[in-house]
């Protein structure tokens, strides 16, 4: 059975508030509807279902320079009425920007992308819960010392519209599922945690041997960690470690961060901000990206954007405000959190262009180093502003060209402009990951490391 | 916002299918939110948040269901699915009758910042630009947000339970840049109280501004932090996260009940110094995580975890607390109508000690000073912990000196609170923080008196 597509309903209930507009107004509307279910299993048992709805609208109004907005979540016509009411009585409030205005139409034509599956719609409940007590035995089948946190299904289909007085018109859905299981590894007294996930578009895409060797592998190979000497040291960051670095490096080449006087790379463009091995682009239409998206939250196409390349800046990514404040072209790159948001420039599915030799031969290749399985705490311990990083991290010592003995407890530190420049070797090992930015093994030298 | 009669009926349709306990949370938020950046008031927000989530309990298994929509049909068909999600076979029929609770006020509101014009709320961040940017020559930008919320709710149960609350939350957050030959600098600083608009009776805001504005600058100076193992001093009000993270989530009971703690089976144990008594406490009037009643309806408690160093008692929701057969602790929270209530702290601190806190950098030859912090998180099943150091600053020979960048510390949990030596008199709440679990974040608030840990990891880059 196939499930009609009923975006188009959004797109009305978000054209009807656009013809409201005042002369001298650009009035936006974004108008979102989703549902969710999550299945949580503990020992062979459902310990908790959820079924989750929401719908909503965000609504801004702009004139004069001023902006104003207000949200609701609920779709109901009286309250809508209350939102624009309210949106145009709070862009008295704030103050003329000359550069404000929505996304007008650019002209790059929308990568389609099948972003939705109908056999998801079409999963039973019995089979969601049985994918949830599958990964939860496997995971349990993989090591005597390895007990299961918990086991989780969820699947998620949203819709979304978007238009503008500018002549934005779009609205579109997508679904997906995902599974995770969260480990602990007992030895004598110690216990140490893993986890282990799975994406799809649809349930039969789920892959629950991995999802389960992972969660398995990552909480055992963390028994009997040691902390280590301080020291300066080469790192391998493992692809799941560099996916989360790329996400912030992503967030420091941001249009707005440049014209707001916060970004390290402002006034950079054309110059080698990192080594020549590093090439950095951001694809959303690369249908592959779990992020993939056709639009973006501004209802423009989004497309693809080379941001380093070889090491050279090429580009920052815009929301509409910031490119028309750098008077650059848009990038696609409208990021919305939602109804209640307004959108703000951001990376939707950053790529980094891999190198050739797999993680094995990367290590065989290294005399002393550490190859870095996990961290903890970046959001407290990096700033992007600034540049500093450090971070908590877990992972293997390297000996002459072998992983040896695990370590935890201590934190690996440098700038991230240093960071950039002292990348050493970009893995072949590309991985897809449940984010927005994918991994490799990434070898990066003279990280000082802090232990005992 | 939802009558008793239409709840019972809500909640005996939740039982329908043989479940032993149902519950309805509705709330109704109302906020403003209001940006500066740049120089301008980027924009004003108002925004509108409501709707029921309704849960159903069968032996150990929870359905839960929500809704945007209060009429009886929107709540009884929520009802249904969740009722659906934890069947248990059987069925049959209950009869309900609800009793409302007496109204219990923790943090008395003066001034509902609803009934403040919205000029007002503009005017505080236009304050906060001119006395950040007046704070030097250095500062290059400033930001700040100013948003306050009402929310209301509803919290009903099969057990009887029919208990409203009213909650008002005013919060307002700084952050500027400064500029210097060595690269720009970040400072933040906030303010956040369960108060309404009388806050900025009480606190000039650009006290807050000159905090914030002061991390910056005084960081343009700094050298970077030291790598390794050296004595940490945490300033008094500044530290509090460190026990939110080195032991509170570990003393949280679905994660004690699953094993996932290092805290299991060590009640009555020593499990810290004996200088350190820590206390959950929602009761603390107008404090960040101060609530009247938790999100299950039960009051909110002064809880006493750890006393002088042994471990006293876990902190419970209704769910743990039913299994262990045991009281709750209001301590059952939720972020919205949309999520499942779990176990969770409120304001979460430790008591005075008696030293006087500048005989504990004296004492200190070689060490860490940490003025302010910035967020942290833990594994609670190793207990390894990490949280940032946004000020701080070198302690040598006894004495405050140059200023550090940015950085985390590293610890152990259970051997960081062993390693408590020193504990001051000058007890202060910190920041108002937003305290993250299993994807939900909710209010919580964090204080100490100046302390110093024997030995730390400090994650920096300087030899």
């Amino acid at each position: 059975m196939s499930t009609p597509d009923r975006s188009g309903e959004l797109l009305t209930i978000a054209e009807r508030v656009v013809a409201m507009a005042k002369p001298g107004e650009q009035v936006e509307a974004y108008v979102s509807r989703g549902l969710s279910t999550e299945v949580r299993v503990y020992e062979g048992e459902v310990e908790h279902f959820v079924s989750a709805q929401s719908e909503g609208i965000g609504i801004r109004v702009i004139r004069d320079g001023r902006t104003g907005t207000s949200y609701c979540g609920t779709l109901d016509p009286s309250q809508i009425a209350e939102v624009l009411a309210e949106a145009r009585d709070n862009l008295g409030y704030g103050e003329p920007d000359e550069w404000s205005g929505l996304a007008e139409p650019d002209g790059v034509a929308v990568v389609p992308q099948s972003l939705w599956d109908d056999s998801l719609e079409n999963t039973t409940t019995a089979r969601k819960i049985e994918l949830a007590k599958l990964l939860e035995k496997l995971t349990l089948a993989g090591d005597s010392r390895v007990r299961v946190d918990d086991s989780n299904y969820s699947d998620a289909f949203g819709e979304a519209a978007v238009a503008t007085t500018t002549g934005i018109r779009v609205a579109g859905r997508e679904n997906g599922c995902y599974l995770s299981v969260g480990t602990l590894a007992d030895d004598g007294d110690e216990t140490q945690t893993g986890f282990g996930f799975a994406v799809g578009r649809n349930v039969e895409e789920l892959d629950l041997e991995r999802a389960a060797r992972e969660a398995v592998d990552r909480a055992t190979r963390l028994l009997g960690a040691t902390k280590p000497e301080s020291r300066r040291i080469t790192v391998v960051l493992d692809p799941f470690v560099t996916a989360q670095f790329l996400s912030i490096i992503g967030g420091t080449l941001n249009g707005e961060s440049v014209v707001k006087g916060r970004s390290l790379f402002a006034n950079r463009i054309g110059e080698a901000v990192a080594n020549p091995l590093l090439t950095l682009v951001d694809d959303p239409t690369n249908p592959l990206a779990y992020t993939a998206t056709d639009i973006d939250g501004e209802g423009l196409a989004a497309r693809r954007n080379a941001l380093i390349q070889d090491g050279v800046l090429q580009k920052f990514v815009q929301s509409s405000y910031s490119a028309r404040r750098m008077g650059m072209a848009p990038t696609g790159n409208g990021l919305r959190g939602g109804y209640g948001g307004s959108p703000s420039a951001g990376c939707l599915a950053l790529q980094i262009v891999p190198g050739l030799r797999s993680q094995a031969e990367i290590v065989a290749g290294i005399d002393d180093g550490i190859l870095i399985q996990q961290v903890q705490g970046l959001h407290s311990g990096v700033n992007a502003v600034s540049g500093d990083f450090s971070t908590g991290a877990a992972g293997l010592l390297i000996k002459n060209g072998t992983v040896g003995a695990p370590v935890r407890e201590f934190t690996i530190a440098s700038t991230l402009q240093k960071m950039l420049l002292d990348i050493a070797e970009v893995g072949g090992d590309l991985e897809w990951l449940p984010m927005s930015a994918t991994g490799v093994s990434l070898v990066i030298h003279d990280v000082t490391m802090s232990g005992a | 916002m939802i009558d008793n009669d239409i709840l019972e009926r809500v909640l005996a349709e939740g039982l329908r299918t043989g479940a032993d306990f149902a519950e309805v949370f509705a709330s109704d938020w109302r906020g403003t939110g209001v940006g500066l950046d740049d120089g301008k008031i980027e924009q004003l927000s108002t925004g509108r948040n409501r709707g029921a989530g309704i849960r159903v309990i069968a032996g150990d298994t929870t359905g839960f269901a929500h809704t945007a929509d209060l009429s009886e049909a929107g709540l009884m068909a929520a009802a249904r699915v969740a009722a659906e999600a934890a069947r248990q076979g059987g069925g049959g029929t209950k009869v309900i009758a609800l009793t409302t609770q007496p109204s219990r006020i923790v943090s008395p509101i003066k001034i509902d910042p609803s009934t403040i014009g919205k000029a007002a709320k503009v005017d505080l961040l236009r304050r906060v630009d001119d006395a950040a940017r007046s704070a030097g020559g250095a500062i290059s930008q400033v930001s700040a947000g100013y948003s306050d919320g009402r929310t209301r709710i509803v919290i009903a149960n099969s057990d009887g339970l029919v208990a409203h609350d009213e909650r008002v939350r005013t919060l307002l957050r700084v952050s500027a840049v400064a500029n210097g030959d060595a690269g720009m600098q970040t400072g933040f600083d906030s303010l956040g109280h369960t108060m309404g608009f009388e806050l900025f009776d009480k606190v000039q805001v650009e006290d807050v501004a000159r905090a914030a504005a002061g991390r910056a600058l005084t960081k343009l100076k700094a050298r970077p932090a030291p790598s390794g193992s050296l004595p940490v001093v945490i300033k008094a009000g500044s530290g509090g996260v460190l026990f939110h993270e080195a032991c509170g989530h570990g003393l949280e009971a679905d994660l004690v009940a699953k094993g996932a703690s290092v805290y299991k089976g060590k009640v009555g144990e020593l499990v810290a110094s004996p200088l350190v008594t820590l206390v959950d406490d929602g009761t603390m009037t107008h404090e960040w995580g101060a609530i009247a009643i938790d999100d299950e309806g039960h009051p909110s408690q002064y809880n006493v975890l750890i006393e002088n160093g042994v471990l006293t008692d876990y902190m419970w929701d209704y769910l743990r607390a039913r299994k262990e057969g045991r009281p709750q602790s209001g301590n059952g929270r939720r972020q919205s109508y949309k999520d499942l209530p779990m176990v969770r702290m409120t304001n979460t601190y430790v008591l005075n000690g008696e030293e006087d806190p500048t005989d504990i950098i004296k004492d200190t030859p070689n060490g860490v000073y940490v003025a302010h912090l910035g967020g942290g998180s833990v594994n609670t099943a190793t207990g390894d912990f990490v949280f940032g150091m946004t000020e701080a600053y070198l302690i040598e020979n006894g004495e405050i000196t140059e200023p550090l960048r940015e950085g985390n510390l590293i610890g152990n949990g259970p051997q960081v609170l062993r390693d408590i030596d020193r504990l001051g008199n000058d007890f202060a709440m910190g920041n108002p923080g937003t305290c993250g679990k299993d994807g939900q974040g909710v209010p919580v608030g964090d204080g100490q008196p100046t302390l110093r840990v024997k030995s730390m990891t400090i994650g920096g880059t300087a030899s």
